[in-house]
């Protein structure tokens, strides 16, 4: 039987509607922030032999549907073993190295039966608060074993033929500085995956497994389809492009991520093997997590290829085993989120070089993970611990978002309010940061400066960021952003920390303040073909100093804030002569 | 001493300013449509009324929905406004809650409605607890207040930090302002909203100051406009809640006029329900680029806490939950590179519109699929804007983006694209029923606007709709919930502490003292009610979670209980995810009240056609309809000339000045006693 195109195209909304229902329990009924205001969660739809992805939600966190795949498999296999997936059960685990991104995701796989036999699986992953390790939060800068980031759970089964197993919940509990936010987000994904499951059945009732199985593998087809159709159209040639992590926070020495992109036809390579290998520090990470990254760059550039595995079926990957981008256990992987970003920094910038017409600059590029942890005065513990934002890059029709979200994430920042509420801070700055977009034709978007007060006695600080020493770059004749810096008072000095973004073991005392100055997203286009006019008004806005405006984009601003014609041409047509 | 009394509901869009007319005294209806005149809509306005209504003087109320706030904000045509706010966060605004317009693709752009050099700051803080730390200087306010007005400013917002928790602050630092300001656009957040959440507050505020002069000066011309010609009577804005608020509070608080038009038209829909016998009901707005649809379940309509107009342009306050699509007439059927049939989201829109419009688009849309399947009458076309539609044009682009590459016919390839269409529109009302746990068979679908009649059918097959209910004037719908609608203020305040930290006594007390004093304004507003309900709900949550849930609550004439509290909360938040926490504790968020007059129910008798003819003698024609791959014939009625209780089974087409009804093969249409048409399956 072939399934006619206009069921196909009702049967996929359904089933991606199932996808983001998900998603919207889980944000609505989760305790922590991170997944609750962050989005930092997902759910999609699996197949019930390979693992491979078959549908994935908007809503949630683009990263983690790919990665997924490689963790049901993983279910599966182990299952495999011990007799076979029933009826009933839950599988959870957080093992970053078979299918998972980092300790902090919890990731529950649950079979779906029809019929006596599997149909497909539904999976829930989402960030938790507190999994043990050395550092409140888990992004520990200084980690060189994953024993050191958190607890690490394989496959292990949570519902056993429908029965739960308290025990499981127990041995998590115990390993969490935060408990009651654990207990509260596991329940929150298991609503998820029981709606989904819900929904699912319903559907199968309606459409027959005959149907929807038939719908899962076209679907696929025409993902890849459709990505061929895309890389055609691209010129068969290689490029490259390469871009640095700052250190890994234990020796300060750059790694290099390099790409060698060749279109050839309607088919990809995607060549890493250039790139460093595995470090010592917590910025490693699998292979599947490569692969992820790569998928979620290319859904930026083609935004409408459909989520499913089939995008990738025209892509060859080239990564060594054993490398940075391939690690094995036990290295650390707990800043997973700068690397992956670094690879969407690279593949932006190889794209760009092919079709500068409407290609994007880097974005600010790193996920700042920040938190700030301490006793308040009646004994009770405290975590804060947030992602911050920064600028997006220009891009061929116009200049960089202020203030976005991370390109892998579609995850908003919590109020400072509510940040002030619930915890012992009080924030002095929560603003635009002036000249941090990258110059060009097109400006990057503005990072932001956010400074935080302690109003506690004391509290530890611990910074996981990157692009300290390493701004996101322009594309297209476009110049690189502002770098990340991370500020701190010492004998009444303003000091930063000796690896930039990355820091361990800072004591804060009452009143003391730390600052975060984030980097914008790098600019598109040569800087004399930006209008001194439009410079003018980002002046005006205080988005570039009068300094920047003469120095970067070459023109002259008056103390009234007009363009100054002569100086400015006299300046343009000496830089141009250069 | 006149022989009318009338109540007149004016609803404007972007083409037709609808006008509906009641006559109390001689119970009687009429309505006009003329031209929106863009500008000063209050021109159109007058106009249409003029048609139906000799002497203003005898217009006791005039209820208006109005579209200048929305068309204000998403044209960005609002006042040149400031805002004065603590020493570094003037860019809240503009950082948002550091989001983006689109998950895939990093091309967003926004432009706030502040531009940075008017965001000022000043010396002041205000903890979360409470704690004034920093108080205001005066002065140094005046000083910031001038430099706006120097700047040109119209209006201004003054938005401090934690204002929620105590506005103090915010209150002398506004009170400074108005001192100097030369009008009274002048906006303090926590006036607007006092909620924890700056971003959501201050873009609130913001928006409200930025509408105020626009508005205010649309309703002083309209007052002084309906005054010249005589009105001596009340005039009634409708607000985004669906409820209706005096000129004097639309003037202050004009952010709640965003969604007013789309309300008015939902609320309409609730009250033709009712009468007809209907309390489940989804209504189905369909236009030119999107399908908007709304549930009214047990005769109450579904508010959501907030909206966004625009990419971060959000409002938040209590509006009627309108779920949009983009789905319409106008939206363009297309081959991805997949080869995958999509319709919509692009649309050729009202203008150019559909092919057959022959105003330039070449690309098939919705309507064009309607019109060569035979469901639109070419000759006939709907709003009086075209003498004719052009069949070829729509065949032809039809068979080219369409048909040629499917393999199909034109024929089936343009009920490809209703199916699609009908999918999409399906999963918009599974999104508003079904997905929040109503069963679909016990709702009604309630088509208005003018294209959503012709996809009911195929709705109710789709989702499993008990039926669906086309009420007799589906064009000015919006205009009818004008004269209908509810007078109801809504006040929150935020409490942000443990359920075990509360005084819920003291809280009880509180809420019942906020509750009087919005009631007096409704008592005072000079309109006349049959009642007036007062609704109380908490915002509260696990403590470590940070979406709250809605708790309705009622109060106890004696003392609120920690215990009564707790177990609304826990009512509601089994019902909401199915299984309770043990052992966390429980924080309340905010306190919600809402005030509502409830206006005498309009007596929908009155739209029953009047020498209605049996369907034999309201016979137009026949035309041939594809309908399930095939050809058939289908009988075409004049619509309003059908009497009560005329049966007419499908296929049929039914023809009037405003829309086109389509009666799907398998299904039945009825004329109630109201002069509805009621739709369902054949038993």
């Amino acid at each position: 039987m072939i399934i006619d195109a206009v069921s196909l195209a009702i049967l996929k909304g359904r089933l991606e509607q199932i996808a983001d229902e998900m998603d919207a329990t889980l944000f609505r009924s989760a305790f922590n922030p991170i997944i609750a205001e962050a989005h930092d969660a997902s759910h999609g739809i699996y197949d019930a032999h390979s693992g491979a992805t078959l549908v994935q939600g908007k809503l949630g966190l683009p990263i983690f549907v790919g990665v997924m795949a490689f963790g049901v498999k993983a279910v599966i296999d182990k299952a495999e073993k011990q007799g076979g997936i029933k009826d009933g059960d839950v599988w959870i685990f957080n093992d970053p190295y078979d299918g998972g991104t980092h300790l902090s995701d919890f990731r529950l796989v649950k079979p779906i039966f029809r019929k006596g036999k599997v149909f497909c699986y539904l999976a829930s992953v989402g960030h938790w608060h507190d999994v043990g390790g050395n550092v409140p939060g888990n992004y520990n800068p200084v980690a060189t074993e994953c024993f050191q980031e958190g607890m690490l759970i394989p496959p292990v089964k949570l519902y056993d033929e429908g029965v739960f197993r308290q025990d499981i919940v127990d041995i998590l509990s115990a390993n969490s500085r935060l408990p009651l936010s654990l207990y509260g987000d596991l329940n929150a994904q298991i609503n998820a995956l029981e709606l989904g499951e819900k929904r699912i059945h319903a559907l199968l009732d309606e459409y027959t497994e005959i149907t929807v199985a038939e719908c899962f593998s076209v679907l696929r087809e025409r993902a890849a389809t459709m990505m061929r159709a895309h890389i055609s159209e691209l010129p068969s040639t290689t490029v490259s492009a390469e871009d640095y992590l700052d250190n890994d926070g234990i020796d300060d020495v750059p790694l290099k991520i390099v790409l060698d992109l060749t279109i050839d036809g309607d088919s990809m390579i995607m060549d890493f093997t250039r790139s460093s290998p595995a470090c010592q520090g917590p910025v490693n990470i699998s292979r599947a997590t490569t692969v992820a990254a790569c998928y979620v760059a290319l859904k930026h550039i083609f935004v409408d290829v459909p989520g499913n595995a089939g995008v990738l079926e025209p892509i060859q990957f080239r990564i060594d085993e054993d490398s940075l981008l391939a690690v094995k256990a036990p290295k650390p992987v707990g800043g997973y989120t700068e690397t992956i970003m670094r690879l969407i920094d690279v593949i932006f910038q190889a794209v760009a070089q092919i079709r500068p017409e409407t290609a994007m600059a880097c974005a600010y590029g790193t996920i700042n993970a920040l938190s700030l942890a301490g006793h308040r005065h009646n004994g009770q513990r405290w975590v804060m611990f947030s992602f911050f934002g920064g600028g997006h890059g220009a891009h061929s029709s116009g200049d960089g978002l202020n203030h976005g979200n991370a390109p892998i994430s579609t995850a908003t920042i919590p109020p400072l309010e509510i940040l002030e509420s619930a915890y012992p801070v009080r924030f002095k700055q929560w603003a635009l940061r002036p000249d941090s977009g990258g110059a060009g034709k097109y400006r990057g978007g503005l990072g932001a400066i956010y400074e935080i007060e302690l109003l506690e006695q004391q509290a530890d600080v611990f910074l996981f960021g990157e692009r300290g020493k390493y701004p996101p770059l322009g594309v297209v004749g476009g110049q690189a952003a502002a770098t990340n810096r991370f500020v701190y008072q010492k004998d009444g000095e303003d000091c930063e920390p000796p690896m930039c973004s990355k820091m361990v073991g800072l004591s804060l005392s009452h009143r003391q303040t730390v600052r975060l100055e984030t980097p914008g997203g790098g600019g598109y286009g040569a800087v004399l073909e930006r209008d001194p006019q439009t410079v003018a008004i980002d002046v005006e806005r205080g988005f570039v100093s009068t300094e920047a405006a003469r120095d970067q984009y070459k023109v002259v601003i008056n103390p009234d804030g007009t363009v100054d014609a002569i100086a400015t041409e006299t300046l343009r047509s000496q830089e141009a002569s250069l | 001493m006149s022989d009318s009394a009338y109540v007149i509901g004016v609803d404007v869009g972007g083409t037709f300013t609808d006008v509906f007319v009641l006559d109390e005294k001689n119970s009687r209806i009429a309505i006009a449509k003329v031209p929106s005149t863009r500008g000063d809509q209050s021109k159109g306005f007058i106009e249409g009324i003029a048609q139906q209504v000799e002497d203003f003087n005898d217009i006791q109320t005039v209820v208006h929905g109005t579209t200048v706030g929305t068309n204000a904000l998403l044209e960005r045509k609002g006042a040149k406004t400031g805002i004065i706010t603590t020493t570094g966060f003037r860019d809240v605004l503009e950082m948002r809650r550091r989001d983006r317009p689109t998950t895939w693709g990093l091309r967003g752009d926004f432009e706030p409605v502040v531009e940075r050099p008017n965001r000022l700051e000043v010396q002041e803080r205000t903890l979360a607890d409470g704690t004034v730390e920093q108080k205001i200087d005066t002065d140094q306010i005046k000083a910031k207040a001038q430099q706006l007005l120097e700047a040109g400013c119209e209006a201004v917002c003054v938005f401090f930090i934690n204002g929620y928790a105590n506005a103090d602050n915010e209150q002398q630092a506004v009170e400074a302002v108005r001192n100097i300001w030369p009008t009274s656009y002048v906006t303090a957040a926590t006036e607007i909203l006092p909620e924890i959440r700056e971003f959501e507050r201050l873009s609130t505020a913001t928006l409200n100051a930025y509408l105020q002069p626009v508005v205010s000066s649309y309703i002083d011309r309209l007052e002084s406009g309906l005054q010249s010609k005589g009105f001596k009577g009340d005039i009634l804005i409708v607000q985004s809640n669906g409820g209706v608020m005096s000129v004097d509070s639309a003037k202050r608080f004009p952010y709640r006029t965003a969604l007013s038009g789309p309300a008015a038209g939902v609320i309409a829909a609730k009250a033709i329900a009712s009468a007809a016998g209907f309390d489940n009901i989804i209504t189905c707005d369909m236009g030119g680029t999107s399908f908007d649809v709304s549930l009214v379940s047990g005769n109450s309509v579904a508010l959501a806490a907030q909206t966004s107009i625009d990419f971060g342009m959000v409002i938040r306050t209590p509006m009627i939950e309108i779920t949009t699509i983009g789905a319409g007439g106008g939206s363009i059927a297309s081959i991805d590179k997949s080869g995958l049939l999509q319709v919509g989201p692009e649309s050729a829109g009202s203008d150019p519109g559909p092919v057959c419009y022959g105003l330039g688009n070449e690309r098939p849309t919705v309507t064009d699929a309607n019109l060569v399947l035979g469901r639109i009458n070419p000759d006939r076309p709907i709003g009086g804007k075209l003498d004719k539609l052009d069949i070829t044009a729509a065949r032809e682009a039809i068979n080219k983006h369409v048909a040629t590459p499917l393999t199909l016919s034109i024929e089936a390839a343009a009920e490809a694209i209703l199916k699609i269409a009908n999918a999409k529109m399906a999963g918009a009302i599974r999104l508003v029923s079904i997905e929040k746990g109503h069963d679909p068979a016990s709702f009604t679908a309630m088509p208005f606007g003018g294209g959503g009649a012709l996809h009911t059918g195929a709705l109710i097959k789709d989702v499993g709709l008990g039926a669906a209910l086309v009420p007799r004037y589906p064009g000015v719908t919006s205009a009818l919930g004008c004269v209908v609608a509810d007078m109801r203020h809504d006040r929150v305040q935020t409490i942000n502490r443990l359920l075990t930290q509360v005084d819920t006594a003291q809280l009880g007390l509180d809420m019942k003292s906020v509750a009087s004093e919005t009631q007096k304004l409704i008592e005072n507003s000079g309109i006349i009610f049959v009642g007036i309900d007062q609704i109380f709900e908490l915002d509260m949550l696990y403590l470590g979670q940070t979406h709250t849930i809605n708790v309705p609550l009622s109060l106890p004439k004696d003392e609120l209980t920690e215990t009564a509290v707790k177990d609304a909360f826990n009512t509601a938040y089994e019902a909401a995810f199915g299984r309770l926490l043990e052992n966390i504790p429980v924080r309340l968020m905010n306190y919600r009240i809402a005030v509502v007059g409830r206006r005498p129910d309009m007596d929908m008798t009155l739209f029953a056609p009047v020498d209605g003819q049996p369907p034999e003698a309201c016979l137009l024609g026949e035309r041939q309809v594809y309908v399930a791959d095939k050809y058939m014939a289908a009988p075409v009625y004049e619509r309003l000339n059908l009497a009560v209780g005329s049966v007419i089974s499908g296929p049929a087409i039914m023809e009037q000045s405003d829309t086109t009804i389509f009666v799907d093969p398998g299904l039945r249409a009825t004329v109630d006693r109201y002069g509805n048409l009621v739709i369902t399956e054949c038993a």
